[in-house]
């Protein structure tokens, strides 16, 4: 089977799987790149059961059936908002099934196993039950059933360190000792890998879960990329590394946006925390002399600078996603773009629990996909235009990160929104965002804040006489 | 036997070649982009059916089912809750 011709089929469904990651390039092929995968795993499939007849079809039908329907229900009924969590848990799902396919094999034939196929096994064991562990600590913080804050033990580092230590000294007994009980090794693998999964990911806070789902993304594939070895698939070794490149790619871009260092991320280093009574201050120039309230009621000066503008931008951020508001949103974009005034969407790289989050959900409320801007493409056009509307985002649109050097969130890009002429704020309060640093936007003479509830504000906004 | 070499060149190349596909997507579709790759992560299914051609103990079997119905569900929710989404992005002409 190792001759080049035996791995034609190998490398078409490969080819497959690639260009149906190729159609991702545009919202209009994407549908089509899906189904390609689709295809590639299905051929994938028909390959494996003609190369290796297998025994037992039944059981296998009864299993793949089973799971399969369970996994269909849940994707038909979970909403938009929930997305972050159901990707973390399926990254367990993943992880688990890595993890025993790996012990299976390793456990299998431990006494006829080459070296290169006991590491690859080893590392396939130890990555997928730690993916497992994480993404579960994960899909917890993001369904909201575990706190949103890091948790951090005493000596948390020192734990870690232990813990890899631990899992080294046992990976590498077996090649002294001999494969003979390889099993209880590999047991005892399992669950080091587990808590090494809880410990590492617990200390992970909400904001950062973007990185953390990317990076869970990635060890899920190379879990799958090294059982394929163990396994001696080069069809699974290939897929793993493909999605090794996607989850590796966006835990990089997460992380710039962020401007932070993954280690950083992963130490559980908050950017700040909130210094007892003292918020970290930032100057913007623009702001007030005096914090007075302005002349009239805020709701009435909303409503007038709506009226008077002629080009708008939305920056959607987590609150909007929380408040459930993007129906609102969307309707009030409508109203505008059907008042003759032009509008568009600014969108942070980082908004949201998942790369690209708040565009699925702003696409959910109908909204069409070119009225979503990226930050590069429109951060120039914020200081020609008549008003930002900022609805649940703050510090992916505090001017502290370009004025204040010295607080946490120095150096990170964000959305110019302090450009603009004026600034409507629809955000629950004004407190700091995970970063701890005080927005100084909020301060602006140019800023209105309409604060509270913003789905409940909105619905207010939108029954008012906007013409 | 595994030929380390070409299982090293296999997973370089794969990582390559989608790395550089990748760093095309736009970040508008990043949330599909990553619900899908984590479909194609579950092709450790394949793993669960080669360990069903082998003679292997009851308790192997156990576990392979286990894998299997987990592999199975992360493929079909993952590339269902993928098409669900790319569907709800929609185009300013069709409207």
């Amino acid at each position: 089977m190792d001759n080049w011709a035996g791995l034609l089929p190998d490398f078409g469904i490969i080819l497959i799987l690639l260009l149906g990651v190729r159609q991702f390039r545009t919202p209009r092929g994407a549908r089509a790149g899906n189904f390609l995968a689709m295809l590639a795993i299905l051929c994938a499939v028909i390959l494996v059961l003609y190369r290796h007849p297998i025994s037992n079809y039944a059981l296998v039908t009864i299993a793949v059936l089973a799971g399969s329907a369970a996994g269909w229900g849940i994707a038909m009924r979970v909403s938009m908002i929930q997305i972050p969590a159901m990707v973390a848990f399926q990254h367990g799902a993943g992880g688990v099934a890595a993890f025993l396919v790996s012990y299976i094999e390793l456990s299998r034939n431990s006494m006829h196993l080459t070296g290169v196929a006991a590491v690859s096994g080893i590392i396939g064991l130890i990555i997928g039950a730690a993916t497992f562990s994480g993404s579960m600590v994960a899909g917890g913080k993001l369904a909201n059933k575990l706190k949103q804050a890091p948790t951090v033990l005493r000596g948390h580092n020192l734990l870690l360190v232990l813990i890899v230590i631990c899992i080294a000294i046992v990976s590498a007994v077996p090649f002294y000792s001999g494969f003979a009980c390889l099993c209880q090794y590999a047991i005892a693998l399992i669950i080091l890998s587990i808590i090494l999964g809880v410990v590492f990911s617990m200390r992970i806070g909400g904001a950062d879960m973007p990185v953390l789902i990317s990076f869970l993304n990635a060890s899920a594939g190379l879990a799958a990329s090294f059982c394929g070895v163990v396994i001696d698939s080069k069809l699974l070794t290939a897929c793993g590394a493909t999605v090794v490149a996607s989850g590796s790619l966006l835990t990089i871009m997460m992380c710039r946006a962020m401007n932070r260092s993954l280690l950083n991320i992963f130490k559980g280093i908050t950017p700040a925390r909130p210094q007892a009574g003292t918020p970290v201050q930032a100057d913007t120039g623009k702001q007030k002399q005096v914090v007075a309230p302005r002349a009239g009621d805020p709701f009435e000066d909303a409503v007038e600078i709506i009226r008077k503008a002629r080009t708008v931008i939305f920056v959607p951020g987590y609150g909007m996603a929380m408040a459930q508001a993007q129906f609102q949103v969307v309707s009030l974009y409508n109203k505008l773009e059907g008042l003759g005034k032009s509008a568009k969407f600014a969108i942070h790289p980082v908004a949201g629990r998942m790369p690209g989050h708040m565009n699925v959900l702003l696409a959910e409320a109908d909204l069409p996909y070119e009225k979503l801007c990226e930050m590069d493409a429109v951060n120039d056009e914020f200081k020609d235009t008549d008003l930002c509307i900022v609805v649940g985002a703050c510090d992916v649109v505090n001017p502290a990160a370009i004025t204040a050097e010295g607080t946490p969130i120095y150096g990170m890009q964000i959305l110019r929104a302090h450009e603009a002429k004026n600034v409507i704020v629809f955000n629950m309060d004004t407190k700091p965002g995970y970063s701890g640093v005080e927005n100084p936007l909020y301060r602006q003479d140019n800023a209105v804040l309409l604060l509270g509830n913003a789905a409940e504000t909105l619905d207010k906004v939108l029954k008012a006489d906007l013409a | 036997m595994t030929n380390i070499l070409i299982m090293i060149s296999v997973m370089g190349l794969s990582f390559l070649v989608g790395y550089f596909l990748i760093s095309k997507v736009p970040p508008l579709l990043h949330t599909p982009l990553m619900s899908m790759t984590n479909a194609i992560s579950a092709i450790t299914i394949l793993g669960g059916l080669i360990i069903f051609s082998f003679e292997t103990t009851a308790e192997a079997k156990i576990i392979g089912c286990l894998a299997l119905v987990l592999a199975a569900f992360n493929v079909v929710g993952g590339f269902a809750i993928t098409d669900r989404m790319i569907r709800l992005f929609k185009s300013e002409q069709k409207k």
